[in-house]
């Protein structure tokens, strides 16, 4: 029970940091810790089958899409100010 | 003024949903359960994990669907204009460091892709998952300078991306002499989902892996 309401607390907390956060490169980070916590909340509700996805696509892949799309933003950025 | 906007923005998304959480709350009890309607066809199904019976038998429909979606959506995709005339596409080499552990990784990744699609038939995994792990593999080369992007599709790999559709709607298609679209004879049921969900795992793979591969090629490299 205490386990559950920390970790619903934790994705809400995650979201929105994930959300307000003005860095890129954190946004991203969270985003992913929040997958992660997600797949947790779906064991949590005896669906394995839905946290092996959220794990495997929404943390894992996603988050290397956003980062690598960050780390072209930013090589841009810098060739832009040199 | 911008305020004003934020609080009208978090007013409607509160209330929106608070109507969401009402409406679940309020939702009518299902009138057919259809988890004890799984449980007890789950013998003819050919799997002992009534996820992957829904999704590969009883609900086989959907998820032939969802490949086509899928494998539609990177042909989208390569349609699009890339910038590959005259670039270089040489991958941009790491460090030693990630260049060793994907070399180490990727083996075991493989190796856990193939477990999961096994074990799918009696405990949660199964095609997508076991694709998913494949394409994160494919991505953790490319990220360690291993694998180029994709600029060209050769002929193997073209292949790759179609065969779990093929495969899956040629099963499909050869069932329906004895009656319906995708509905396995009970003896056979087992080795058709295994054969179909070998390929879909291969053409998963590859086409989420191809999602991030010909994104990758589509900015400027410096």
């Amino acid at each position: 029970m205490i386990f559950d309401l920390l970790l619903a607390a934790a994705l809400l907390w995650s979201a929105a940091q994930a959300l307000t956060t003005p860095d890129l490169f954190r946004a991203v980070v969270l985003f992913i810790i929040f997958g992660l916590l997600m797949a947790l909340a779906w064991v949590r509700l005896n669906a394995p089958d839905i946290a092996l996805a959220e794990a495997a696509i929404g943390a894992g892949l996603t988050g290397a899409l956003l980062l690598d799309a960050v780390g072209h933003l930013r090589k841009k950025q810098r060739e832009r100010s040199p | 003024m911008k305020t004003l906007l934020n609080v009208v923005v978090l007013l409607l998304a509160s209330t929106l949903g608070l109507a969401l959480g009402w409406s679940m709350l309020d939702l009518p009890v299902a009138a057919v359960r259809l988890p004890e309607q799984v449980t007890a066809q789950l013998d003819m199904s050919g799997v002992a994990h009534p996820v992957t019976a829904v999704l590969l038998n009883f609900r086989g429909y959907d998820t032939l669907l969802e490949i086509a979606v899928l494998l539609a959506a990177l042909l989208g995709m390569l349609a699009l204009p890339r910038h590959v005339a005259g670039r270089e596409n040489r991958p941009v080499p790491a460090s030693t460091m990630l260049q060793t552990l994907a070399r180490l990784l990727v083996p075991l990744m493989v190796l856990v892709a193939g477990y999961v699609l096994w074990a799918g038939a009696y405990q949660p995994g199964g095609a997508f998952q076991a694709g998913a792990v494949l394409a994160g593999a494919g991505v953790l080369l490319h990220l360690a300078g291993l694998l180029p992007a994709w600029v060209t599709l050769g002929q193997t790999l073209r292949a790759g991306l179609a065969v779990g559709l093929l495969v899956f709607i040629a099963v499909g298609a050869a069932v329906m002499a004895q009656g319906t679209l995708l509905q396995y004879p009970p003896d056979w049921a087992g080795a058709l989902i295994l054969a179909i969900e070998a390929n879909l795992t291969l053409s998963i793979g590859l086409i989420l892996a191809g999602l991030y591969l010909v994104l990758t090629n589509s900015g400027e490299r410096a």
